[in-house]
């Protein structure tokens, strides 16, 4: 291939972002991969709306509406869905509420938690609407591949890019695999 | 020495009167992936991880005695996938959030899904709710990561003699409780150096305190895989034997 260029699309949903910083993390790599991929939506240029894409790369669970709006146009849009780390694979860090009710979670964050005066829960109806459990990505639309890790290594995120670049099925090994 | 032998995927291996197919296999250098079976302890056959077809058939290999003559196959592509099924399925029915785990890089769980190649558990996540026990001075008990494999019921009963564990329950309510009036590890005579400690292969019973006293990415799985490990394990077991 190589004549046209990969087009990829990249969100966090319940995530930290960890995973998008580990892919920067292929440090110049990413100047030869810039010459093989195209980004469409992706908080790396700030566009909002996805538009039909090869790759559509997803960090982060499922823990509110939005998150579920965005990912099943992910999923309707990218050709190939690849779900990244923990908290896309598992739920992680963030699913580690699902046996706290909500609204304790809530007030324990926004009112009686260490420093905070005068606290209230946020209740603006733009806002989106929490679910009372995390959700991997998995649970909610199909995955063509997953990479696991907290966050994957970036030679993980460079093995399996220039993989698809080169129009390979992905593969990588044991040694790049790790959940924590 | 009886110079028996069976075949392991076509290898013959060697054997000796009672010794199970887990136990010939380890000695003889051939990993097969186990969570409830440990050298030295009893024999429990619950997780089936260790299955292997044995001519034609089904059998978990640590519980199934060596014969002359039987054909034992483990690499297969359909036990690969069994086993994943399997180890799949633990992750699923426990809470297991290894980048939040003191236990990660040492624990078998999570070593023997990376050695049969598991990326994500396929299966919906139960996220069930279990009680974690921080009542001992030492020890903390966390039920959410445990894996019902009973080492630690072994240890406690079979090498501390105190008999400070069981399962309780049955099917998905099956959960590990401590043999106390009160319910509570604190108020058993569990000793932080006991082998009941020691032995949880997963991060359900941990000391107080250990926990980062090596760093993630230098931990024993982080440098080797589990069947070297594994192997070595049962070496050592079989030279303390022989004394
Ligand atoms: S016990 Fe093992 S598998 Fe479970 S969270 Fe801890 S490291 Fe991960
Ligand atoms: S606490 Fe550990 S050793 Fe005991 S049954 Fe659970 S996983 Fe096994
Ligand atoms: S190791 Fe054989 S059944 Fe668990």
């Amino acid at each position: 291939m190589a004549d046209r260029k990969l087009r990829i699309a990249t969100c966090s949903l319940a995530g930290c972002f960890g995973c998008h910083m580990s892919l920067l993390d292929i440090d110049e790599r990413i100047l030869e991969l810039a010459q093989h991929i195209t980004f469409d939506r992706t908080p790396l240029n700030d566009v909002k709306k996805i538009g039909p894409c090869d790759v559509g790369i997803v960090e982060g669970g499922v823990c509110n509406a939005e998150n579920v709006h965005v990912l099943k146009a992910f999923r309707r849009n990218c050709r190939i869905l690849v779900a990244v780390g923990a908290c896309a694979l598992t739920g992680g860090v963030p699913a580690m509420r699902n046996n706290v009710d909500l609204w304790d979670c809530f007030q324990e964050v926004y009112q009686y938690g260490g420093g905070i005066e005068d606290g209230q829960v946020p209740n603006d109806p733009e806002l989106p609407l929490p679910f009372d459990k995390v959700h991997p990505v998995h649970e909610v639309v199909r995955v063509d591949l997953s990479l696991p890790g907290c966050p994957p290594p970036a030679d993980l995120f460079w093995k399996v890019l220039t993989d698809l670049v080169a129009g390979r099925t992905p593969t990588f090994d044991r040694t790049l695999v790790h959940y924590d | 020495m009886s110079g028996r032998t069976f075949t392991l995927d076509g290898q013959p291996v060697p054997f000796t009167e009672g010794e199970t197919v887990m136990e010939a296999a380890l000695a003889a250098g051939v990993y097969i992936p186990h969570l409830c079976y440990r050298p030295g302890y009893g024999h429990h056959g619950s997780c089936k991880v260790c299955t292997v077809a044995i001519d034609g058939h089904n059998a978990a290999s640590c519980t199934t005695r060596a014969r002359e003559g039987m054909a034992v196959e483990t690499a297969t592509p359909e036990l690969a996938d069994m086993r994943r099924a399997l180890v799949e399925m633990l992750f699923v029915e426990g809470n297991h959030t290894c980048p939040a785990c003191e236990k990660s890089g040492e624990c078998e769980l999570q070593a023997v899904a990376y050695h049969i190649g598991m990326a994500a558990p396929r299966f919906d996540f139960f996220f069930p709710a279990r009680d974690l026990d921080a009542s001992h001075p030492d020890v903390i008990l966390d039920r959410n990561r445990c894996i019902l494999c009973e080492l630690c019921v072994r240890a406690s009963r079979d090498v501390d003699g105190k008999n400070v564990f069981a399962i309780g329950g049955r099917g998905i309510r099956a959960r590990l409780i401590v043999n106390a009036a009160s319910g509570r590890l604190g108020d058993t005579d569990l000793a932080k150096d006991d082998a009941a400690v020691r032995v949880c292969p997963v991060g359900a019973i941990l000391r107080k305190g250990d926990a980062y006293t090596k760093p993630v990415g230098q931990r024993t799985f982080d440098l080797r895989p589990i069947a070297a490990v594994a192997i070595e394990e049962a070496r050592r077991e079989r030279e303390r034997r022989r004394g």
